[in-house]
């Protein structure tokens, strides 16, 4: 659906040239979600507005359904940009119309005919689920219903494409959460292609089938989210994964534990997909004579399955810990033994 | 009553003369009003950054609004004087005042209208553009009505200054209020008619406001 090649932005600035987007391939499915993730700086902003011919690129080609975005201009890139939906941060909604005259203005640009435009208008406001908010003006609803006549104008045209630039970072973390719920019922309903920017890895691990992690203009790392989580391989990575899987006070947690407890041992057990549902502690303490105290544990939901992590604290016999652990790496599942930092 | 206090004051000429003034000043304003948002929307369009970014075209335009707006307006009905004789074929009346006045305050409610397209979020013109706008469609479904407050309140603060610059025309001979006041109270000693014709000029200003704030309040729905 889309397929991005050989593509590199530079911005002259005053203070000389920046690369924004430094040699990038990227090829995205039909019917993918597909997430950018990466701090502000790294380009992702830059790319993703590149698929919609907001930036052209400095070399390479962004083909995006069959049409050279990069490429095309004038009318040519208008009819594409119908076929583009896109939703923003700040929802970038028109204040002077009410919610039904904001979703009917790309229809407006499509010339479809008033009577069409009405039907639809409807079709989509059941949609996003804004009934009886028809006639408010924007300034009259909520962060996350503003974003749903984003989505709903985004939506309009029966687009093939829809980029979410920012789409959740101005809302709050349940908002946020209805939001994507929102853009997942809409992915398996109309079999439409996401691609997404994000900075925050619950976006990603909520919602996308593939990753990719951009620092400083490249793609440092790319794949299907449970397996970029299982096993992060760049730094960048692993910081955008403990976003979403370590607490930040279970550091200290465990620390402590160690200190007190000199002979027992903290492990760190990593599950994913069907893993995730076996009933591996009730086996250890039916197995061995041993203690053994839940530090912290976390099960994530992923588009392609569980991912969790538990942190257990071991004591007893040495032998017996030593057993233990030796059976918890037979597991399918990855242990790690935490020792004193 | 009236007749005792303001003995000098002739209420037919006085409400002539306020006809004169209400038409001087409505033709002149809508006339601001169309001129203005088009300089307006030139210079904005123009500018640096945006749809017909063009240094040339903007530096012009720019030159003559910057011109037009400083000269002092009782010096650019005088300077106008061939201009006005060519194009209205006389010095004196209602009319012959209209280009001057056009001049005028055209460039000063460009300027403004300048202001207030600039105030527009960037990002909701980008989502036009986004959703395949054309720069018409940009115009007058974005640019417009999401400016129209701003738009509105310049042009009542460009009309109020427009019933002053009547007046100032009316001095040298273009009618209205402001001539009454001038040629039949001033230069006659009556200083009552001065007196209830600078009521009258008060109560249209007074109007003006009013009108201007109810519609912009309408208008805005931020």
């Amino acid at each position: 659906m889309i397929s991005i090649a050989n593509v590199k932005k530079v911005f002259s600035t005053k203070n000389g040239k920046v690369t924004a987007v430094d040699h990038i391939d990227l090829t995205i499915d039909k019917g993918e979600i597909f997430g950018v993730i990466g701090y502000s700086g790294a380009g992702k902003s830059t790319l993703i507005r590149m698929l919609n011919g907001l930036e052209t690129p400095s070399s390479g080609s962004v083909v995006v359904a069959g049409r050279e975005v990069s490429k095309i201009r004038g009318n040519e890139l208008r009819r594409a940009r119908q076929e583009i939906g896109m939703i923003f941060q700040h929802f970038n909604l028109l204040w002077s119309r009410t919610v039904r005259e904001n979703i009917a203005f790309p229809l407006e640009i499509a010339e479809v005919s008033k009577l069409e435009r009405d039907q639809k208008v409807d079709e989509l406001i059941k949609l996003v689920g804004l009934e009886g908010r028809e006639d408010s003006y924007p300034s009259q609803l909520s962060g996350g219903q503003k974003q749903r006549v984003g989505i709903a104008r985004a939506l309009a045209n029966d687009p093939k494409v829809l980029l979410c630039d920012e789409a959740t970072s101005a809302l709050d973390p349940q908002t946020t959460d209805s939001i994507l719920d929102l853009l997942v019922d809409i992915n398996k309903r109309l079999g439409l292609t996401i691609v997404l920017i994000t900075h925050e890895m619950h976006v990603i691990r909520k919602i996308c089938h593939r990753v990719a992690v951009m620092e400083e203009g490249r793609v440092v790392e790319l794949g299907p989210v449970l397996d970029v989580f299982k096993s992060p391989e760049q730094p960048i990575t692993k910081r955008f994964v403990q976003q979403v899987t370590e607490l930040e006070e279970s550091k200290e947690t465990i620390e402590h534990l160690l200190e007190q407890f000199p002979d027992g041992k903290v492990v760190k057990l990593t599950f994913i997909g069907e893993s995730a549902e076996q009933p591996i502690i009730t086996n250890l303490i039916r197995q061995f004579n041993i203690a053994v105290n839940i530090v912290q544990g976390k099960v994530s939901q992923t588009q392609n399955g569980a991912y969790g992590s538990l942190f257990v604290h071991l004591t007893g016999a040495p032998e017996e810990v030593a057993q233990a652990v030796a059976y918890l790496e037979k597991q399918e599942v990855s242990s790690e033994v935490i020792s004193h930092a | 009553m009236l007749e005792q206090w303001l003995p000098n004051v002739n209420w037919e000429k006085m409400w002539e003369a306020t006809g004169e003034t209400l038409y001087m000043t409505g033709i002149s304003v809508l006339a601001t009003f169309i001129l203005g948002i088009l300089f307006g929307l030139l210079l904005f369009l123009t500018a640096k950054g945006n749809i017909w970014e063009n240094k040339a075209v903007y530096s012009v335009v720019a030159a003559f609004v910057n011109v037009f707006r400083s000269v002092p307006f009782i010096i650019l009905i005088v300077l106008l004087i061939p201009f006005t004789k060519a194009i209205v074929g006389t010095m004196i009346g209602e009319n012959a005042a209209l280009p001057a006045l056009i001049i005028g305050a055209a460039p000063f409610y460009a300027r403004m209208v300048e202001i207030g397209l600039r105030e527009i979020d960037k990002g909701v013109i980008e989502a036009a553009k986004a959703m395949g706008a054309k720069t018409s469609t940009i115009v007058f479904k974005v640019l417009l009505p999401e400016s129209m407050p701003a738009l509105v309140s310049g042009i009542t603060v460009t009309a109020i200054a427009l019933v002053g610059y009547t007046a100032m025309a009316g001095v040298i001979g273009a009618g209205g209020l402001g001539n009454l006041a001038y040629l039949d109270g001033f230069q006659r000693s009556r200083s009552d008619v001065t007196l209830v014709a600078t009521i009258v000029i008060l109560i249209i200003v007074f109007v003006i406001q009013l009108i201007g704030d109810l519609v912009t309040n309408k208008l805005d729905k931020r």
